[in-house]
């Protein structure tokens, strides 16, 4: 069994990266020196939808490097047998008017720091790498958080997108959202009121949608997903009763709205309102997402 | 070795009862005295030890003396400690054990008064049941897939990844179709065990499955009859894996220095932990569907507990709202019911959201009326009034936990809420069956109108005078509205047609009438209850609310003859045609009566009616009735006829006694009884008679006699029948039958070959051997005073006796004959003596018949002879084998008899004693001690 190399990361916070290196191995090991490599890129890959399958498989975009900067931890020399455990802290330099975004791996979008280390050794033994990637979340941001609520009704008139505004039952649903200004880590809250409605209800549901947005030469590409859909009214519910609407953001999915030159990550809500025998009503409120 | 004569002492009794009586000595109270307890209270010993902390000796000034035993228990003895541990919880399965712990925990918090959910659950099994046919639809995958929505467009990668989220099993949706309700059970149990498999295999994601599927099945209704008992077989799963999940986060936090106590704050738990607990919560919040998400976080609420310390607190109302996005009225109020459930269990002191959630479900009430609902009930082919107690339950529940330990202004503001709502029959009873009864019982009249003013067609009437019923048997009304609501509620209850709703509401007013009436009216509802239960036999399928009619009378008529005297009572008795059923009712009555009639009675009311009730259950005996079922109830009648008194009227007693014996001939211990019942009532009329008997008592007492004498032939038990042979003899030779005792002497004689070896004793195959001994020796000392007859030779019963001994097949190896021979002895020298040593009276014994004659005395002398000459030569028997243990034994109890009895001046048998002393000694295997004298 040779010599093994192991990262283990403490944190990444307040732009510095903390952990250690963990070399074991039986015998004594000769190397040409010890180096960390922080890399950061965002991936921008166009989608088939927008421009087509070809341009989507060949113009991906360039890759935009935010950060890449190396240390030299050890001089060459020699690592004695057994485990031998070296901390750091490497200090995240962001490249020139670059920023350090949050990570995000969307579908088209992909932000992703990895942190890789490398032992270089003599000719005749190969060189040791071992790569991790580690998360970055953006420091809460400065200013203060403004809630921005907002009321909306929904009836037949309001609708978009009708064919034949005759056929459609009567109903008025009124509800709030508390704020579309949404800090990620605290959930969408509001309410909503079936005040009326002719035809039963069959079931009211959230919708969260991500939207990336890429810039490219063609012009850009936009993309809508859902990521998470949560019901919040089961049947037909009571008229004037109150139906709260709650939603946790998905950890994995989500993150602060992201407006760059290049690309874009927003997200909206959609209140689904599924009536009987077949009716499906939408209504979005775009959200802002950040984090405090 | 020759015979020798036998010359027994002359002995002055007097003298020697004289000489040998202890002599009594004053006791002085509180005098050290050997057989006093030694009384150590806990107090006192607890007092000593801790005198014993402060002073290093312990010298003890009280003057009690400190038991040794106690003190090294020290109060707490290891058994009871252990009965302490070894509650019932622990000893039930031991999957439940830990939950029934918590459990009991949580529920030192809200009180034992609080009926429990445990309780609830088997009752609602029970009674919600179908014979529909059911099906499971279960999608163990993909479902998210499915998602209803059109406009979704799944991005490959996260279509994948949910895909590995539901990475269980094929994948593919499941639907079991056409299950009985049995099967569904079955399967719903599968369930559970699956999720607690996968728990144990580590497969948390399937368990999570498992568990949103199966309360995706609350979602469905159809079958609505049987939803109740779904709600409570599915929400078991669910109590499952919230303690699975709550232990598991919780030994996260243990570490190995370290448990977490049980009442711990968020700042002890560790990161790792918390991440896990939060990791469960971000899962539960991404379930798409409305119900399953509820469910399966109200499950884990209590797991609030790690996180913050205010978890539970915003979650429960936040959870409470939630329910209101439920439509269907029905799955609704049993979401809130379990959330209400568990809400008292984890934060019963949160009394917010439970009156939140009956205000809410307040305002959803009209739903039940909408259109949506009814269209299902046409669907489904069920009417309202069936429909409507199936929310009974839940919503039970919820008033139970709102109303628990509730300020009567919140009961106030909660009836007045509820009173203002259309069509509220359904929440009338669920405020009778939830509320304190006496908050019910003392606006029984306001109930009444409401319960009138209810709307026919929907909540049965029925069920909400039984629920009103139930409260005033538990609290009493005011007394000025007693009469009248009685009267208001017999007016509706009596209407009923159906004799199963007529009898449920009957049976529960019963209680309240009994209660605070008099007979009267319990007549006046007993024959109502007659009346309608009569058609068509309508009795038949109500046996055990009328048995329970039946109880709570009795319960409150203590006096037998204001009972009897309620004029269809025994009517009402005759309703118990199936004879199991009467027997029972037989009995209860008969317990009742012997448990609460202090005084002997001839009330012929009383008399007649019990007679027949006992009769009832004598005839109820047949060759399968078990012995116990017989024993216990030979001892209600036997408990009957000991309170039977006619007082001085003894013919009109025995004449009693002769009827009771012909119609309890099957029960063997009733006649027993009736014997010594008889024999008693001959002692009782010498008593009065002070042993004088005149022409007609003693005619009296020798038809008593006669009575026995035929009686106890009828008897099976060998040694019952001898002793009460013997028995009765006593009684007749003490009330101067003297052929009569003769006779009873006779028959026992006669009786004692039969004797077997071996008798039967509780079952177990004993050796009668002592028994018999012990009679034999009772029936000698008995002969000693009866007179020989005179046509007869001298001691002719003795002789006949002994002959009968003589030829008795004796067990091998055993000294029992020769014992009876020893007292033989005995008796045949207390015979010789000039004035015996017990007399009956009024009656001449052979002392002063033959007043000492010699010939009398030769006669018994040579009896002693033959015995002792018997005795010795089993003596020399046994100096053959291996038996001189016994031999020297049985030599020196000879030899005290001789020293007792006989009279050592005769040179012969004083040189007989002298072999024997050394006989008894030579082998020295007698113990010394006992040969010291």
């Amino acid at each position: 069994m040779g010599t093994t190399l192991d990262i283990k990361i403490k944190r990444a916070n307040k732009e510095m990266l903390s952990g250690v290196v963990v070399i074991s191995g039986k015998d004594s090991v000769q190397h040409q020196g010890l180096s960390l490599t922080v890399e950061g890129t965002v991936n921008l890959q166009l989608s088939a939808k927008s421009v087509g399958v070809f341009e989507a498989f060949y113009n991906s975009v360039k890759p935009i490097q935010v950060i890449n900067s190396t240390i030299e931890m050890v001089k060459p020399g020699k690592f004695p047998g057994g485990k031998t455990e070296i901390p750091f802290e490497f200090p995240l330099h962001v490249k020139s008017n670059k920023v350090l975004y949050e990570t995000y791996h969307g579908v088209f979008v992909n932000i992703q720091y990895t942190l890789r280390c490398d032992m270089r050794r003599s000719l005749l033994a190969k060189d040791l790498t071992k790569t991790c990637e580690f998360i970055v979340h953006s420091t809460p941001q400065k200013g203060k958080w403004t809630p921005s609520p907002v009321d909306f009704t929904i009836t037949p008139d309001t609708l978009q997108n009708v064919k034949e505004r005759a056929l459609l039952p009567k109903f008025l649903i009124r509800g709030h959202l508390n704020s579309t200004n949404c800090v990620i880590t605290q959930p969408l809250t509001g309410e909503l009121v079936v005040e009326s409605s002719e035809a039963a209800i069959k079931s009211i549901e959230l919708q969260l949608v991500r939207v990336e947005t890429c810039g490219c030469a063609e012009g850009y590409a936009r993309d809508a997903t859902e990521i998470q859909n949560i019901q919040i009214a089961d049947g037909d519910v009571c008229r004037g009763l109150s139906i709260p609407i709650y939603m946790v953001f998905p950890r994995l999915f989500t993150c602060p709205t992201l407006e760059t030159t290049n690309f874009k990550v927003e997200f909206e809500v959609n209140i689904v309102v599924l009536l009987h025998p077949d009716h499906l009503i939408t209504e979005n409120f775009p959200l802002k997402l950040c984090r405090m | 070795m020759a015979a020798f004569p036998w010359h027994s002492r002359n002995r002055n009794y007097k003298a020697e009862f004289a000489s040998c009586r202890l002599e009594a000595v004053p006791l002085e109270f509180g005098d050290y005295h050997p057989l006093k307890p030694i009384t150590v209270t806990e107090s006192k010993t607890k007092k000593v030890s801790r005198k014993g902390s402060t002073s290093s000796t312990s010298s003890s000034s009280s003057s009690s003396v400190v038991d040794p035993l106690s003190s090294v228990l020290d109060g707490t003895d290891p058994l009871s400690m252990f009965a302490a541990s070894a509650d019932p919880a622990t000893l039930a399965a031991a999957m439940d054990s830990s939950r029934k712990k918590r459990d009991r925990d949580d529920n030192s918090i809200v009180g034992s008064d609080f009926e429990p959910w445990a309780s609830k659950r088997g009752e609602i099994l029970a009674r919600y049941t179908t014979t529909e046919k059911l099906s499971i639809n279960l999608f163990m995958g993909s479902e998210k897939g499915k998602a209803g929505t059109a406009t979704s467009a799944m991005s490959e990668k996260v279509r994948t990844r949910l895909e590995e989220l539901d990475d269980f099993e094929e994948g593919s949706q499941k639907e079991l179709l056409n299950l009985t309700q049995q099967d569904y059970v079955n399967r719903i149990e599968e369930l559970n065990q699956s999720l607690k498999d996968a728990w144990a295999s580590d497969q948390k994601v399937k368990a999570l499955k498992i568990v949103i599927q199966c309360s995706k099945l609350l979602s469905d209704t159809s079958v609505i009859q049987f939803y109740p008992s779904k709600f409570v077989l599915i929400t078991d799963i669910l109590d499952t894996f919230g303690k699975l999940v709550y232990e598991r986060i919780f030994s996260m936090c243990v570490d190995n220095r370290s448990v977490l106590p049980d009442h711990f704050s968020p700042e002890n738990v560790n990161d790792t932990a918390k991440e896990t607990c939060l990791n469960w919560f971000f899962k539960i919040a991404s379930i798409r569907e409305l119900i399953p998400r509820f469910y399966v976080e109200a499950s884990i609420l209590k797991c609030n507990k790690f996180l913050s310390k205010t978890g539970i607190s915003e979650c429960l109302p936040r959870l409470t709202c939630m329910v209101r996005g439920i439509g269907d009225p029905l799955v609704s109020v049993y979401a809130r019911a379990y959330l209400c459930r568990v809400g008292m269990e984890v934060a019963p002191h949160l009394k917010e959201s439970l009156n939140k959630n009956f205000f809410d479900f307040l305002l959803t009430f009209k739903q039940i009326h909408g259109d949506t609902v009814q269209n299902q009930l046409v669907l489904q082919g069920v009417e309202l009034p069936s429909y409507l107690p199936l929310y009974s339950p839940a919503m039970d529940w919820v008033f139970q936990c709102v109303s628990y330990h509730a300020p009567e202004a919140l009961l106030t503001e909660m009836m007045e809420r509820c009173k203002k709502l259309g069509n509220n029959a359904l929440l009338l009873n669920s405020v009778m069956s939830a509320f304190r009864a006496e908050f019910i019982a003392t606006r029984s009249m306001d109930f009444i109108g409401m319960i009138k003013e209810c709307d026919e067609s929907g909540f049965p009437k029925h069920l909400l005078f039984r629920s009103l019923g139930l409260n005033l048997a538990l609290a009493d009304p005011p007394e000025s509205d007693r009469l009248q609501i009685l009267n208001e509620a017999w007016k509706v209850i009596t209407k009923l047609k159906n004799p199963q709703d007529y009898i449920n509401c009957a049976e529960v007013w019963v209680e309240y009438t009994c209660r605070h009436f008099t007979k009267r009216e319990v007549n006046t509802v007993l024959a109502d209850v007659i009346k309608h239960m009569t058609p068509d036999r309508a009795f038949e399928d109500s046996y055990p609310q009328l048995q329970s009619i039946i109880k709570k009378v009795i319960a409150h008529f203590h006096d037998f003859s204001v009972l009897f005297s309620v004029e269809k009572f025994l009517p009402f008795l005759d309703m118990f045609q199936k004879e199991s059923v009467r027997v029972e009712v037989c009995k209860c009555i008969m317990e009742v009566f012997i448990k609460h009639q202090q005084e002997p009675t001839k009330d012929p009311v009383i008399l007649n009616a019990l007679l027949h009730v006992c009769k009832t259950m004598h005839d109820s005996v047949n060759a399968l009735t078990l012995e116990d079922e017989k024993r216990m109830l030979a001892y209600l009648i036997n408990g009957f006829i000991k309170m039977v008194s006619f007082g001085r009227d003894f013919e009109q007693q025995l004449s009693f006694y002769v009827e009771a014996r012909s119609m309890f001939c099957n029960l063997e211990p009733v006649l027993v009884q009736l014997i010594h019942s008889v024999n008693r009532l001959a002692m009782e009329t010498r008593k009065v008679m002070k042993g004088n008997h005149s022409r007609k008592t003693a005619a009296f007492v020798r038809a008593c006699v006669a009575y026995c004498f035929i009686t106890i032939p009828s008897l099976v038990g060998i040694f019952t029948r001898l002793n009460l042979y013997l028995h009765s003899g006593q009684v007749a030779l003490a009330n101067q039958c003297l052929s009569q005792a003769d006779a009873f002497f006779k028959a026992a004689i006669s009786l004692v070959p039969e004797v077997p070896k071996m008798i039967n004793i509780d079952g177990k195959m004993r050796p009668s051997e002592s028994f018999l001994l012990e009679f034999l020796c009772n029936f000698f000392s008995t002969l000693l005073i009866v007179p020989d007859h005179p046509e007869h030779g001298v001691l002719f019963l003795v002789r006949e006796l002994l002959n009968v001994v003589q030829d008795y097949t004796w067990e091998e190896n055993s000294d029992e004959k020769i014992r009876i021979y020893t007292c033989v002895l005995h008796l045949l020298s207390a015979m010789s003596q000039e004035t015996y040593l017990y007399h009956v009276d009024k009656v001449d014994s052979n002392d002063s018949l033959y007043g000492g004659d010699s010939k009398f005395l030769a006669e018994n002398n040579k009896l002693c002879e033959t015995v002792m000459a018997q005795i010795l030569e089993h003596l020399k028997t046994l100096a053959k084998d291996e038996a001189l243990k016994r031999q020297s034994s049985l030599g020196l109890s000879f030899f005290n008899s001789i020293l007792a009895h006989g009279d050592l001046r005769n040179n012969r048998l004083n040189q007989l004693s002298v072999n024997l002393w050394h006989l008894a000694q030579r082998h020295g295997c007698v113990d010394t001690r006992t040969m010291v004298r």
